[in-house]
């Protein structure tokens, strides 16, 4: 695939990471989803992974032989989805 | 994986790496970095990014003095941009009793050419202008802290240490530290043996099994606390430049994110000593409550998650740094206490030449492993979160 379509498909909408950038830090050996996931934030955004962190995982997957079954994918943090602060902080107000 | 080496550092977090990079750079060669998991997973890659001189104390200023000279350069020296911004720390001030010990730790942070200065609720507000200064009598501010982005960091450690010829084997775990006569003979790890003289501890807030493996007989109390952290969703980026910290809110600190413009901090809310790293319901509401009665617009902006990490507390919230004399050759830099990321570049850089020159100008007697024992606690660091 030529860099150009590679710089062209999107992996992480939240922060806009390109098939070439994982594909890139997997090339320079960095090859644990819990790293790439820092260095470029896939799974970081409002999504929390949900569509990334499988595709990130099949890329791990092709390009270095390991079976998708042993990348563990990075841990779902609270919340679930984004929710605003107010309704978090609200009712403490009236405690 | 090999099995000699002349240094095996225990622990892949920033210390650990940064004390490799160190060795390496002063001509010290055949290291090894041993990483139980991933580089950074134990506390640097979930600790809350801050970068201050505003300390109490003439030890962690002048350590932590010496850490943002370092910070400053780190991108030309290591070679990798780690987002390193001085937009500053603000403490802010509610009573007469606050502004009494701040103005006497800016007065001690002055002494050692940190800027720090005692400013109005108003200078607070033309920083910050989305400020709540309600109940604000003055603030602290320093304009040359800063922070920094850990991934990044740790990355530029590790690679600028490879580069120089470090071994690093991540998934690799210490089980045990063979000692006869008091020297240090080999490691023991879940991937092999290696023989090795020298052993530095960096494991933080697994440094006491470390210890116990090697059989030091100090007393070292180092316990890990769950402290969290909270991200929200990005915004304007330069909304918040510095790191808003409030002791009257219970030690909530927060800022704005350099590059990414998402809020981050958290205030210390505190459970343990555990190793369970399980986020908490009761932190995602108090942080959002206490955030909110800061700044109020950030009610409108959505948390996107929490998470949890270690603080290797001390019983004076210092870090212990130094060489075990019953264990020729044991050297430990741990317990941290939630210092450890910033004060990483100075530590680093002082226990290489402890190491290499057998003494270090810089003052590391102040985290000595013995005060413990002797009964010597040091004056409480300066600690939110």
């Amino acid at each position: 695939m030529s860099d150009d379509l590679r710089e062209r498909i999107i992996i992480c909408r939240c922060n806009d990471v390109t098939l070439k950038d994982i594909e890139d830090i997997i090339d320079s050996g960095i090859t644990d989803i819990e790293e790439i996931k820092r260095l470029t934030r896939i799974g970081m955004g409002p999504c929390q992974g949900r569509t990334c962190l499988p595709l990130v995982a099949g890329i791990i997957a092709r390009k270095t032989g390991k079976k998708i079954e042993e990348i563990e994918l990075p841990a779902t943090r609270v919340p679930i989805r984004p929710v605003p602060m107010g309704v978090l902080a609200g009712d403490i107000d009236e405690e | 994986m090999r099995s000699k080496a002349k240094i095996v550092i225990i622990g892949g977090g920033i210390i650990g790496l940064s004390v490799a990079y160190n060795l390496a750079k002063m001509g010290e060669e055949d290291i090894v970095v041993l990483e139980k998991s991933y580089l950074g997973s134990g506390s640097t890659f979930r600790c809350g990014s801050g970068i201050r001189q505003q300390f109490g104390d003439d030890a962690n200023i002048q350590m932590m003095k010496r850490s943002v000279e370092i910070w400053k350069n780190m991108e030309n020296e290591l070679g990798y941009n780690v987002e390193f911004e001085q937009g500053g720390y603000l403490f802010l001030l509610y009573d007469e009793e606050e502004l009494k010990t701040f103005e006497r730790n800016v007065k001690l942070q002055n002494k050692y050419g940190v800027p720090s200065r005692i400013i109005t609720p108003e200078e607070a507000k033309e920083i910050v202008p989305l400020l709540n200064t309600d109940g604000v009598i003055a603030a602290a501010f320093n304009h040359t802290d800063g922070k920094a982005n850990p991934f990044k960091a740790v990355f530029a450690y590790a690679n600028a240490a490879k580069k120089l010829g470090v071994d690093i084997y991540e998934y690799t775990e210490a089980k045990d530290i063979k000692v006869e006569d008091g020297k240090i003979k080999k490691v023991i790890t879940d991937k092999g043996e290696i023989e090795t003289g020298r052993v530095i501890n960096a494991a933080n807030a697994w440094a006491p099994l470390i210890n116990k493996m090697a059989g030091v007989p100090v007393d070292i109390p180092i316990h890990p606390y769950k402290h969290q952290g909270i991200k929200t969703e990005p915004f304007k980026i330069g909304e918040i430049n510095p790191m808003i910290v409030s002791f009257k809110h219970d030690g909530v600190y927060m800022t704005q994110e350099a590059n990414q413009g998402g809020i981050i901090g958290g205030y210390a809310l505190k459970y343990g000593p555990t190793y369970d790293i399980t986020p908490t319901y009761e932190f995602l509401r108090g942080v959002s409550y206490r955030f909110s009665q800061i700044i109020s617009a950030l009610k409108y902006l959505n948390v996107i998650r929490i998470w949890a990490g270690y603080y290797a507390e001390t019983p004076d919230d210092n870090a212990v740094i130094g060489r075990i004399n019953e264990v020729d050759e044991f050297y430990i830099a741990a317990g941290f206490s939630g210092h450890g990321f910033m004060l990483a570049p100075a530590v680093s850089e002082a226990m290489a030449e402890l190491i290499v020159d057998g003494k270090t100008s810089k003052p590391l007697w102040f985290y000595d492993p013995y005060r413990f024992e002797r009964g010597e606690l040091r004056e409480q660091a300066v600690q939110m979160g």
